[in-house]
């Protein structure tokens, strides 16, 4: 009966954040800040995980390749259809949820229980839209990020492939031009704006319904990520049945 | 003024305010005082719009708030300063930027208009060289002379102090309620302070509410209440020793 309630304040929580807008020239600063915050603080991290995970794939499936008549250039092939269908968006947003989500939580947490919230709501300012919508328009530059993850997973699955011994560089280039199908990085990036939907507004809701104090910060961050990272999971799979499936 | 008339308001089965009645006179500093769990701060979040009375009404210059629509409740609020219990600065900001935040947000005034407000109360509240420095930088007593310069900065009717000086050493605990007396008088503010601390009700409490279970139990002045027999009260504001012997020496003077 709670979660059914949760979701219903969540969805209520979405129909405010769109109220009552904040003056603009306040609220581009805060979507240039957001931007800053979430979009390119995760750059970093992000080029790190794709990078290795790219090498990872290529690796995995050369090691697995043990038939002579599977030609080389399915580690370039697996490479790109790994990384662009599952590995960059998914597996990326999972780690988003836990660095940006986590820090959604807190940051909105932690101005609730030191009534820097309630400070918003006396001076009849929309807090929802003061402090979630900046997050929402920042997080929609998340598909660049996503781009990003795609072109340096398979950097890096080219390196791994191509200076691990396992393959030509001719040969992984072929298997990545092989068979390109382009709607599959249209899946791939409304997978993408479904997701950073997710990541701005589920760790928001936590971190301002919380009540208590700093031990509750900290509990409402770790729930929170568990849920964004359930929700992304689910999402994931009905979006791929209804756009591949 | 602001008249509140016969407010209830319950959190599931607990029923924390059972009825209260009263009027903050304009220009006069109101405090609200009662042990934890008395109802306080519920009974001022229902002030601030921040609680709905589940019956009563709060009723600001003759205008009942729950009948005002959505944007006219927000109107009023940008009459409402507000100064919280720890103190509520924005982390992010610095002192300049917090106490022109009401301005930034509210007004259409230019930068250097806005600077000069800021310049003006941050002098008011006697806080001149800390303009760049962020909350975390500055003491609790600090804090809480910005969060007054940003209660005030806006100009506003009334003005509500949840605990100002809890945490405060004495010292600057009476500088904090002094200021917060003088403001009231100088811009004629309807005040409405919720306190703990004996000392403010002794020195600024021009009406005094004492709450208890939810009930107001008594109301009056600073002078008031050093002569009433309410034994709750009395039981309350008089438990140290000290303000036992405060009280017993005003007696016998007045005999």
């Amino acid at each position: 009966m709670n979660y059914i309630a949760s979701i219903g304040s969540y969805f209520i929580m979405i129909r405010e954040v769109f109220k009552k807008p904040t003056k603009w020239p306040i609220m581009r600063k805060l979507i240039l800040k957001e931007i800053d915050e979430l979009i390119y603080g995760s750059l970093g991290i992000i080029i790190f995980i794709s990078f290795f995970i790219g090498g990872v794939v290529a690796i995995q499936t050369a090691l697995n390749i043990t038939n002579p008549l599977i030609p080389r250039n399915l580690i370039g092939f697996a490479t790109r259809q790994s990384v662009i269908l599952e590995f960059a968006p998914t597996f990326t947003s999972i780690i988003m949820a836990g660095k940006v989500g986590s820090y959604i939580t807190s940051s909105i947490g932690t101005m609730r229980v030191t009534e820097q919230i309630d400070a918003l709501e006396v001076m009849g300012i929309n807090s929802l839209n003061y402090l979630v919508f900046p997050k929402i328009i920042a997080m929609l530059l998340y598909p660049f990020v996503i781009a990003i993850a795609m072109y340096v997973g398979i950097f890096g699955g080219w390196i791994a492939g191509v200076f691990g011994g396992f393959s030509s560089s001719a040969d992984f280039i072929e298997g990545i031009q092989l068979d390109f199908i382009p709607f599959h990085v249209a899946y791939s990036f409304i997978k993408t704006i479904a997701f950073a939907l997710i990541i701005a507004t589920i760790p928001s809701f936590h971190g301002f319904y919380m009540r208590g104090g700093a031990l509750e910060v900290g509990k409402a961050s770790t729930t929170s990520f568990v849920w964004t990272s359930v929700v992304i999971i689910i999402v994931n799979y009905v979006l791929t049945q209804l756009l591949l499936g | 003024m602001i008249k509140v008339d016969d407010i209830h308001k319950s959190f599931g089965d607990a029923h924390i305010l059972k009825g209260v009645s009263t009027q903050f006179e304009k220009g006069k500093t109101n405090l609200i005082i009662g042990q934890s769990g008395s109802g306080k701060t519920v009974f001022l979040k229902c002030l601030l719009g921040l609680f709905s009375p589940d019956k009563g009404n709060i009723i600001y210059n003759g205008k009942i708030y729950s009948n005002l629509s959505g944007d006219q409740q927000r109107n009023l609020r940008q009459e409402i300063g507000m100064v919280f219990q720890g103190s509520a600065l924005f982390d992010s900001m610095t002192v300049e930027e917090n106490v022109m935040f009401p301005l930034d947000m509210f007004t259409k005034q230019s930068k250097s208009e806005m600077q000069d407000r800021v310049d003006i109360v941050l002098r008011r509240v006697n806080l001149i060289d800390a303009h760049q420095k962020y909350p975390s930088e500055i003491s609790g007593g600090m804090q809480k002379r910005v969060a007054i310069a940003r209660a005030i900065v806006m100009n506003p009717k009334y003005l509500f102090c949840d605990e100002p000086n809890s945490g405060l050493d004495p010292k600057t605990a009476i500088l904090i309620d002094n200021l917060i007396h003088e403001i009231t008088q100088e811009f004629d503010i309807t005040t409405v302070i919720n306190t703990h601390d004996m000392n403010s009700v002794m020195e600024i409490g021009e009406k005094i509410i004492f709450l208890k279970n939810g009930y107001k139990e008594w109301e009056g002045s600073n002078k008031e209440i050093f002569k009433t027999d309410n034994k709750a009260v009395t039981d309350f504001v008089y438990s140290s020793d000290l303000f036992k012997k405060v009280r017993q020496m005003y007696l016998e003077e007045r005999n």
